[in-house]
Parts: structure tokens; C-alpha cells; sequence
């Protein structure tokens, strides 16, 4: 009876507070997929075209897994955040892939605030097409939106109090689905959390404060989401020891904005590309390198 | 004094001059063909993953660079196209050049008052007016030399004498250059036209047909995608191809809003030329065309994403679609072992 299916993959790394409090409010009955395992990763790689990025193949994963367990599945597109804010192509492209693969019933919002379409008006048509009313999803809206709020704000102090950490601080340039993705980034994270380093992220800043500090990086950027970590940078320039720049193989945007970003930085970085068959011991010895260079450059 | 180059593409070269040459009094750098040199150079100084259109446009302007330009025009898509300029004049910067990239489309949409902008910095003495009477002469020699290349890419595999439609082509560009006005251009377009419609074909009843689909840059720029046409041609293959510099320019966004309103296979536009490829697909499916050949070049996202959707809408229609990629060392001999067992089975198809 009508339960969602809610991929752990992209999307799901910007929305998951508001999505699963919307529902839960709602009382709609969902299934997040579990986190990225070989199965699933091997799922991704199977149902993609093979020169998808990495993120889309375990998005791919992810669907598919979840395609016989649910009734629908939460697949949204967004397009722009107004005035030079777009996001990356696969972004606009992901709801028509999905619906031209899978055959299963989809639930789609669109964000585009240029022809205005926002957040509310989508999960306002989702709420219709569940069949519940307008007074039950303006009362679970706004719980959603809240608790969405509440949380983000939280993360944004705790990241921004680390700044001011003692210990040696690393801020992570990446994107929140390859950053907090078990086959992406979790060991990377791991690994440098027990070598006793304050890990900083740049998805963690408030968008608002960030996204103009990017300009004085680059003039003619209009990603929103690799903005938004320029700005990051920016803010945290003076207050870290080291960046690491982390993206799946092969990210569009990421291939220019960061390029651009490494040739004009004063700091040490280390540029990681993560692929389906690279392992994490080359990773390995690389982390470790950097790790003892700022460590030197530390005291 | 300033010296304006810009980056190629195919044949294009020859309305880019012509605009430049008489908008500004600044001498004008024209940029050398495409070599494997250029491609090395742009390889070398490219960022890993970045789609193959930086590298090239990258090796023409360390090329043009050479040659003593300082201004480098860049122009830019829907897709990081638009994003080019900067890294790349930051790039040259970085190897000691002093050159300014101007970027004139930014997130694909043109931007007046932006170019208008721009090209005041080059030149102060640049005037509004010029740009807009040698702006529309321009526009019509574009699609003029659309139109021609519509007509020869229909027939040329089937030319009696091999090789006559290619040289009234190039004395048309070459008379094209040194146009002086709105009659003078027509005048030298319909001399031609009627002079390649001339041109004897030896038309079979029933030919094979392909359509190109794809990504602008490797579509429009033959060094890019190994000479595709020319081979097609050589095999008596009809050719069809809708990404011109007219389609993409002018016609685009109204055919693109006519196609969405009545399609049910996509819903929103898939970025760049991804959604347009989609509906040429469809039109070639139901226009009888015997195959699709589907080109970009390696890393290009917009089109990967469409890739899917293609080949789904291709095979409910039992339409074969042959998808290649094109990077900067993508070895000839590789992709003409594929096309050639792609047209046998065309053939095979065909005759059954």
C-alpha cells in the first residue's frame, strides 16, 4: 500500500530531513535503501552506461535494489536556484533516465526557481498524488521544513566551531553524496578521523554567507553546488591547514571549478578522484603523505 | 594594437573572420587548422577529466598565442562550455602568456548587454551599429553555408566526379570572405547553389540512410570525430545531420518548444543538446532513416545522460544506433573496424 522507495543516492544527501519527516508526518509508509554495499555498487554498474560518474552508478544501484520492494519511487529533478545557481547536468537529466528504465509508478518534483517552481509546490503534488489532503500536508510541510531547519543549523555551528579546533583541520571539498557515500568518501573520512585530524565540510556552510565569497575565486562560475564549496574555501581559507578535494570520476563540474580553485589556493590540497575499481590503498599512501607534510608544517 | 584570434570549429572559421575583421580595426589572428600537434598541446595542459573541447580549443589558442594574438574569443553552451574561459585563460596565464579570454555565452543563453561589454573592452572605438549590420550579414552567410552543406551532405556519396562538390565549396567560402554586403552575398550563395545542384549525382532509388546525432563540437568539427561524414560518404551512405550553427543558434529553442509539447518519452529538458538529440531520434525512427550514429566526445555528461533514453526509443523502433566516443587519442583504425561492421549490417538489414 502505497510505499516510497527513497534511493541513497544524490538527491537524497540534500533532502533526506525533509523528506522523511514529510512522510512520517503524512503517515506514508517509506523504505530508504541501505547504504552502499559490492551488491549494490554491483547493481549500479550492471543497470548504467558505463560512462556514467560515480555518483550516478550508485544512484543506479540503489534504484534498482529498491525496485521490487516499493510502490513508488522518489525520483526529483532540480534545474536552477535562480540567477547563475544551476546545478550539474545529470541533475536535470536523472528523472527522464529513471522513468525511460525502470518501469515502476514515480513521484517527480521539479525545482526551477527561474520559471518558479520551488520545493513546496513539489511536495505539495506529491502529497496530492498520495491522496491525502491539503490540510495534512500544509501541517506536515511545515514540520518537515522545521525540522529540516533546526538540523541544518546545528551542523553549520558544530562545522563552523570546528574551525576553531586546535588540532590540525582539513576542510573537505566535495559534494554530500560522495563525502558521506560508504563506497566514496566513508573510508577516506575513516581514515583521517582516526589519525586524529578536525575534518571540516564545505556542504556545511550556510549557502547564503558562501555562495557570494565564491566570486572571488572565479567570476563566471554558475554551479550552485560547486559554488557553494568555493565559497567554503574562501571563508575557511585563513583557519585550516590543508584541502582535500574529493570527487567522483568522472564530475563534470568539478573537473573545471576545482582545477581553477587548486591553481589559485595558497594552501596544501590534495586532489582524490574516486572510481568503481580504484581500491583504498592507494588512497592510502597518499593520505598518509599528506597527513605527515601538514603535520610538519603544524608545529 | 590588439590581435583577436578565436577558437574553430569546422568551417566556421570563415563567418567569424569576416564578422571580426569588420567590426574591429585590430588585426585579426586567423587560427591554423586543427593538427595532432594542437591536440597535444591541449592534452598537456588540460585538468584529466575534462571533456575533449578544452583540449582542443585549449591547443588552438596556445597555437594563435604563438602567433602573437592577445585577444582569444571563446564562445560557450548550455553545458561547462560555458565555463571554459576562465580556466583556460588561467591556464595560459599560468604558461606565461599574456592573453585575454572573452567568454560571449555564459550557462548558453547570450547575454546583450554582456557581449556589447566585452567587446567595448577590445576596442573602445567599437561601434553598436556595425556589430548589428555585420552581425545580420554574418547570420545569413551562416545559414547559407547551412544550407549548402544541408543539400551536399544528402548527395555526396553518390557524385559522378569525386570530389566536385568539395571544391565549389571552398571557392563559395573563399568568395565568401570578402562579401560586401547583404546582395553581394546572396548573390554569390545563389550562383553556387545553383552550381552544386548542377553537379551530376548518380542516385540509387533506395540508398542507405544514417543520421548523426550528438554532441555540437565533435558533430561540427571533422578532425574532432576522424572525418565520420567523409567515411559515410565514401561508403554511398546518405547523410543526415540537424546540429548546425543555424540550428543551434536560431531555430533551436522554437523547435525544441513545438517537439516538447507533444512527446511523452521525456519530460524536462536533459541540459545542453541532450533532450534535442532525444526528438531527432524520434524523427529519424519514423522518417525511414536505416540507422543512427550517435558522436561525442569523451566525458561530455548531457549526452550520457541521453544515452539511455536513445537507445530505448532506437530499439521499441528497431532502429540500430552505433554510439561512439571521441577523445583526444581515439585511434582511427578502432572506429573504422566499428562503422564498417555497423554498415555491413546495415546492409544485411537492408537486403533481407
Amino acid at each position: 500500500m502505497n510505499k516510497v522507495g527513497i534511493p541513497r543516492g544524490i538527491f537524497y544527501y540534500y533532502y533526506k530531513d525533509i523528506w522523511t519527516n514529510f512522510f512520517d508526518a503524512l503517515d506514508v509508509p517509506y523504505i530508504i535503501s541501505p547504504k552502499t554495499n559490492k551488491k549494490i555498487m554491483k547493481l549500479g554498474v550492471k543497470h548504467s552506461n558505463d560512462e556514467m560518474c560515480l555518483s550516478m552508478k550508485v544512484y543506479m544501484g540503489h534504484l534498482f535494489y529498491l525496485k521490487d520492494k516499493c510502490d513508488y519511487l522518489l525520483v526529483p529533478r532540480i534545474d536552477n536556484f535562480k540567477c547563475n545557481n544551476q546545478t550539474c547536468t545529470n541533475f536535470l537529466a536523472l528523472y527522464d533516465i529513471v522513468s525511460n528504465v525502470v518501469d515502476n509508478p514515480i513521484l517527480n518534483y521539479n525545482i526551477d526557481l527561474e520559471k518558479n517552481k520551488n520545493l513546496k509546490k513539489g511536495l505539495y503534488d506529491i502529497g496530492f498524488k498520495l491522496g491525502k489532503s491539503k490540510k495534512e500536508i500544509k501541517k506536515a510541510y511545515k514540520y518537515a521544513l522545521k525540522e529540516y531547519k533546526d538540523r541544518r543549523k546545528a551542523g553549520i555551528k558544530k562545522n563552523i566551531k570546528n574551525l576553531e579546533s586546535e588540532k590540525i583541520k582539513i576542510l573537505i571539498v566535495s559534494h554530500p553524496y560522495n563525502t558521506y557515500d560508504e563506497m566514496i568518501g566513508a573510508d577516506i573520512i575513516k581514515y583521517l578521523e582516526s589519525n586524529d585530524i578536525k575534518l571540516i565540510y564545505s556542504d556545511k556552510f550556510s549557502s547564503k554567507e558562501v555562495n557570494k565569497l565564491s566570486l572571488k575565486y572565479s567570476k563566471d562560475i554558475y554551479f550552485k553546488y560547486n559554488k557553494d564549496n568555493i565559497g567554503a574555501l574562501k571563508y575557511s581559507e585563513d583557519k585550516i591547514d590543508g584541502v582535500i578535494f574529493l570527487s567522483s570520476f568522472p564530475c563534470g563540474p568539478d573537473s573545471i571549478a576545482n582545477e581553477l580553485v587548486m591553481r589559485k589556493i595558497n594552501l596544501p590540497y590534495l586532489n582524490l578522484i574516486v572510481d568503481d575499481s580504484s581500491g583504498f590503498a592507494g588512497m592510502e599512501t597518499r593520505l598518509e603523505s599528506f597527513i605527515d607534510m601538514l603535520g610538519e608544517r603544524h608545529e | 594594437m590588439n590581435k583577436i584570434s578565436y577558437p574553430l570549429i569546422g568551417d566556421y572559421g570563415v563567418p567569424a573572420q569576416y564578422l571580426l575583421s569588420h567590426i574591429f580595426k585590430d588585426q585579426i589572428v586567423v587560427p591554423p587548422p586543427i593538427t595532432s600537434k594542437t591536440i597535444e598541446l591541449g592534452v598537456k595542459y588540460s585538468p584529466d577529466f575534462v571533456c575533449t573541447p578544452f583540449k582542443y580549443t585549449l591547443g588552438t589558442m596556445i597555437e594563435s598565442a604563438d602567433k602573437g594574438a592577445n585577444i582569444l574569443i571563446q564562445l560557450g553552451g548550455g553545458c561547462r562550455y560555458g565555463y571554459y574561459a576562465e580556466l583556460q585563460e588561467k591556464i595560459l596565464h599560468d604558461l606565461g602568456y599574456d592573453v585575454k579570454v572573452i567568454n560571449l555565452i555564459t550557462k548558453g543563453k547570450p547575454e546583450l548587454k554582456r557581449i556589447l561589454g566585452s567587446f567595448k573592452n577590445i576596442n573602445v572605438k567599437f561601434r553598436k551599429s556595425k556589430l548589428v549590420y555585420y552581425g545580420f550579414i554574418t547570420m545569413k552567410m551562416l545559414q547559407y553555408m547551412d544550407k549548402v552543406d544541408d543539400y551536399i551532405r544528402a548527395n555526396i556519396a553518390f557524385e559522378v566526379e569525386k570530389g566536385s562538390f568539395d571544391l565549389l565549396r571552398d571557392e563559395m567560402l573563399e568568395k565568401f570572405k570578402e562579401t560586401k554586403g547583404f546582395t553581394n552575398l546572396y548573390k554569390i550563395y545563389k550562383y553556387y547553389f545553383k552550381q552544386i545542384k548542377k553537379v551530376e549525382v548518380h542516385k540509387p532509388d533506395n540508398p542507405l540512410k544514417i543520421g548523426v546525432i550528438g554532441e555540437l563540437y565533435t558533430l561540427m568539427e571533422p578532425f574532432a570525430n576522424g572525418y565520420l561524414e567523409k567515411d559515410l560518404a565514401n561508403n554511398n551512405i546518405e547523410i543526415k545531420r540537424f546540429t548546425t550553427a543555424t540550428y543551434l543558434l536560431l531555430k533551436k529553442k522554437k523547435i525544441m518548444k513545438r517537439a516538447f509539447r507533444k512527446n511523452k518519452v521525456i519530460k524536462y529538458h536533459l541540459g545542453a543538446d541532450g533532450a534535442d538529440n532525444v526528438m531527432n531520434t524520434k524523427w529519424l525512427c519514423n522518417h525511414g532513416y536505416d540507422g543512427i550514429i550517435h558522436i561525442k566526445s569523451a566525458f561530455c555528461t548531457p549526452e550520457i545522460g541521453a544515452m539511455p533514453i536513445i537507445s530505448k526509443i532506437a530499439g521499441e523502433k528497431d532502429v540500430p544506433v552505433l554510439f561512439l566516443t571521441f577523445d583526444a587519442n581515439t585511434s582511427e583504425i578502432g572506429v573504422k573496424t566499428r562503422l564498417e561492421a555497423f554498415y555491413d549490417m546495415l546492409e544485411m538489414r537492408k537486403n533481407k
